[in-house]
């Protein structure tokens, strides 16, 4: 399938392995890129924070040229907070025709046009609803057997719940779950996994951030798991970059690797390890990879 | 739901969080198994445990009609009302077939399911200053204000103070002096309201307590567990919006500094360039920002997982020295854009509280593009508050659009969703009458400088 795709800021900044690994994914389940390069930064709230039609206008403009791609099915992106920050923009746009219009003026300067009705799906959500799990399992060459898997969803992938379209139905705050048992990994449940990373405050209340951070990191090393997995390249910011300071915030050693989603993924579908850029994280992921072999997970 | 109520009473098992702390004992589980029709609610099922088989268990209740806001009790580990919460919904969302019934988080418990709320709650409501402080000189009669302005502040002037949303902040369980979402919906009711004389004062103080506006996560934790829609981070978005756009405030927190550095980064460059961020958050909106001894102390406290990231490749000196770009002609655009939008004397600002959705457009499929078939998953984008829609114009003024209101002939949305979403714990009751003044009396109010009115505009 073809999607308009929106790498966001940091996947191609802070976080190139997670843009990098999911160019490498992505032909491996027949999903062709076409790069929303012209695009601007969503401004993960924090625009919208500071003028809120400002922030409408230029996610409009990366709707609208998502819209220009010939062919694609639906916009995709690979960011959690992206998803929140867009799918909060796209709610107000859809929600009334004098705004979109008033927007959409705006726009004209350059010929573009939002028309209402985007579908706009996070990596995580177009697995489970386009392609399928099934599908996936069926492409998997290297079963994440063993691995000890937890969750790390990022708040703005699964709240608010109507906003997101979460309901009995599409229990997208539930896919990471599912995706993991998919590959054959085992699912580690946690208190934080569906908490704040504590990224968005990390400028604000340092201590208070790494010590989210550092919390959720020490349940699930409580919790034995092997490694995480996260959908959103911000809280992976906080959990790997920052952990030498989570652990020195929460006076313990962590040494818990922190995956990016689509790495999981390509790792299970017979990619490198090196190849999807697992050697640049700050946690190394030893646990998840013998490194002289290449083969996932340490026979249990 | 009308076929919920024909239902014959069914066994419903309950799985009580108990603790007496007098008692000297750990907290435990207790299970009980009640029988009930399942469209009542979790509190007659607790009260029916207590009065046929344990009548210690401790619980809060008045009104149950989720209009006191009494009974706040964590639902299967979310919060949410026990006389709100259907029965077979919590089982919808039980694990094992058993509903989990525990206390509300962040406050401490005074026995089983009962909380602290004046150590905690209260406490945080009266940093706010929760009456109004009017403008001067009082008038004889009523004030006349705008009817949009009023209809905004009853949004967080129906929060019922039941806590909800103080038990799952996840700021408040890391900082525990954070002054939390429901004191700042309640700042919002008041520094919204145009008869209040203090706004800037107000918004100075929340400003600068480091535990104050700023120190929010931004995780809609308090949005979700709010049973009465008043979206208390909404309103603290719009508080840190007034407070730095309109009225300058600079904070303790460098949440304008923060604000500014990442607004000002995407005007540059597009893209976000993350190296500069930070420095700038700390020292100052400019590339001498990192020269400030404030970002200097803050990379020095940062050095260990600088180094790391150096050491693994995951940063590269140069890709930390130049920013990442969108191509020229591009960020020419979006520089227009932003010089567009920025002249504008009043910022605009869509309130879907305030004006609802447009009827539904389902049907109608726009042709091109992304959008055909889109309507399945995109499609209802839930008004936050979808109740109250008093008119089409949602935006506040200067909207240069308005000429054209008529011709839009976005009907009041009135009829949209909200009756017919599947409210989550909950779905709808007898007592959706969110929007009937339930104003709470605070602490205190009696020390209020003269007797302001709550209401509309009564004089």
């Amino acid at each position: 399938m073809k999607v308009a795709y929106w790498p966001g800021c940091v996947s191609r900044g802070f976080t190139p392995e997670l843009h990098g690994s999911m160019a490498k994914v992505a032909p491996l389940l027949d999903i062709e890129l076409v790069e929303l390069d012209r695009a601007c930064c969503t401004g993960a709230g924090v625009i919208a924070e500071h003028n809120q039609e400002l922030a409408d206008t230029l996610n409009a403009r990366t709707f609208a040229l998502a819209q220009q791609v010939q062919g694609a099915e639906l916009m995709m992106n690979i960011c959690s907070t992206c998803q929140g920050a867009q799918s909060e923009c796209q709610e107000r746009l859809d929600a009334s025709a004098e705004y979109r219009d008033h927007v959409n003026e705006t726009l004209s300067a350059e010929g573009l046009s939002y028309e209402k009705g985007l579908t706009n799906k996070n990596f995580l959500w177009l697995l489970v609803e386009e392609i399928g799990l099934d599908a996936l399992a069926a492409k998997v060459k290297q079963p994440l057997t063993n691995l000890r898997v937890g969750p790390f969803y990022g708040c703005y992938i699964v709240r608010p719940r109507k906003r997101l379209g979460i309901d009995a139905e599409h229990r997208r705050d539930n896919y990471l779950h599912e995706l993991i048992a998919a590959l054959g990994g085992t699912v580690i449940d946690y208190a934080g996994m569906r908490k704040c990373c504590g990224f968005p405050i990390i400028t604000m209340n340092k201590d208070a951030s790494l010590k989210q951070a550092g919390r959720h990191l020490g349940d699930a090393v409580d919790a034995e798991a092997d490694c995480l997995v996260t959908p959103c390249p911000l809280c992976h910011l906080n959990l790997d970059l920052q952990q030498p300071l989570a652990e020195r915030t929460v006076g313990r050693e962590l040494e818990m690797p922190v995956l990016h989603l689509p790495q999981l993924v390509g790792l299970a579908l017979g990619l490198d390890p090196k190849e999807l850029g697992m050697n640049r994280h700050v946690v190394r992921p030893t646990s998840v990879i013998d490194w002289s072999t290449s083969v996932v997970g340490a026979a249990a | 739901m009308s076929e919920a109520h024909d239902r014959p009473p069914q066994e419903f098992k309950l799985k009580l969080r108990r603790y007496d702390p007098e008692s000297g004992q750990a907290p435990y589980w207790d299970e009980h198994t009640v029988e009930l029709e399942p469209h009542r609610s979790v509190l007659e099922a607790v009260l029916q445990a207590r009065d046929r088989f344990d009548g210690s268990i401790g619980i809060r209740c008045s009104c149950r009609q989720a209009i006191c806001g009494s009974c706040g009790v964590r639902v299967n580990g979310e919060p949410a009302l026990a006389c709100h919460t259907h029965l077979d919904a919590a089982l919808g969302s039980a694990a094992d077939g058993v509903i989990e019934i525990e206390p509300m988080g962040n406050m401490p418990v005074i026995k089983d399911l009962i909380v602290d709320m004046d150590a905690v709650h209260w406490k945080k409501i009266q940093r706010v200053t929760p009456w109004l402080l009017a403008k001067q000189p009082v008038p004889e009669r009523e004030y006349i204000v705008d009817k949009e302005a009023m209809v905004d502040v009853t949004q967080t002037a129906a929060c019922i103070q039941c806590g909800a949303c103080v038990s799952d902040c996840l700021a408040m369980e890391v900082d525990p002096g954070f002054i939390g979402p429901a004191a700042l919906a309640k700042a919002y009711r008041f520094v919204g309201d145009p008869r209040d004389a203090e706004q800037h004062e107000r918004l100075n103080d929340l400003a600068q307590d480091p535990q104050g506006i700023f120190d929010c996560t931004h995780c809609f934790k308090c949005v979700e567990a709010c049973p009465k829609d008043v979206n208390p981070m909404g309103q603290i978005m719009r508080l840190r919006r007034i407070a730095t756009s309109d009225q300058h405030i600079t904070d303790q927190n460098n949440g304008k500094r923060h604000e500014a550095a990442f607004t000002g980064l995407i005007k540059d460059n597009g893209l976000l360039w993350e190296a500069e961020l930070l420095p700038r958050s700390y020292g100052g909106n400019s590339w001498l920002g990192k020269f400030h001894p404030a970002a200097g102390k803050e990379l020095l406290n940062s050095l260990p997982s600088i180094v790391k990231a150096l050491l693994r490749g995951k940063v590269t000196p140069m890709g930390a020295l130049k920013p990442h770009k969108i191509p020229s002609a591009d960020l020419k655009r979006v520089q227009a854009i932003y010089d567009h939008i920025e002249s504008h004397p009043e910022r605009l600002e869509l309130n879907l509280y305030i004006s609802g959705e447009d009827e539904s457009e389902a049907e109608e499929i726009v042709a091109g593009g992304l959008a055909v078939g889109a309507v399945e998953d995109a499609a209802p984008p839930a008004s936050e508050g979808a109740t109250s829609a008093p008119g089409p114009e949602g935006a506040t003024s200067s909207d240069p659009t308005a000429s054209e209101e008529g011709a839009g002939g976005s009907a009041p949305a009135g009829e949209t969703p909200s009756a017919t979403e599947p409210a989550e714990g909950g779905g709808t009751t007898d007592a959706e009458t969110t929007h009937e003044d339930a104003e709470p009396v605070g602490p205190g109010p009696e020390s209020a400088n003269g007797s302001e009115p709550e209401e509309g505009s009564e004089g």
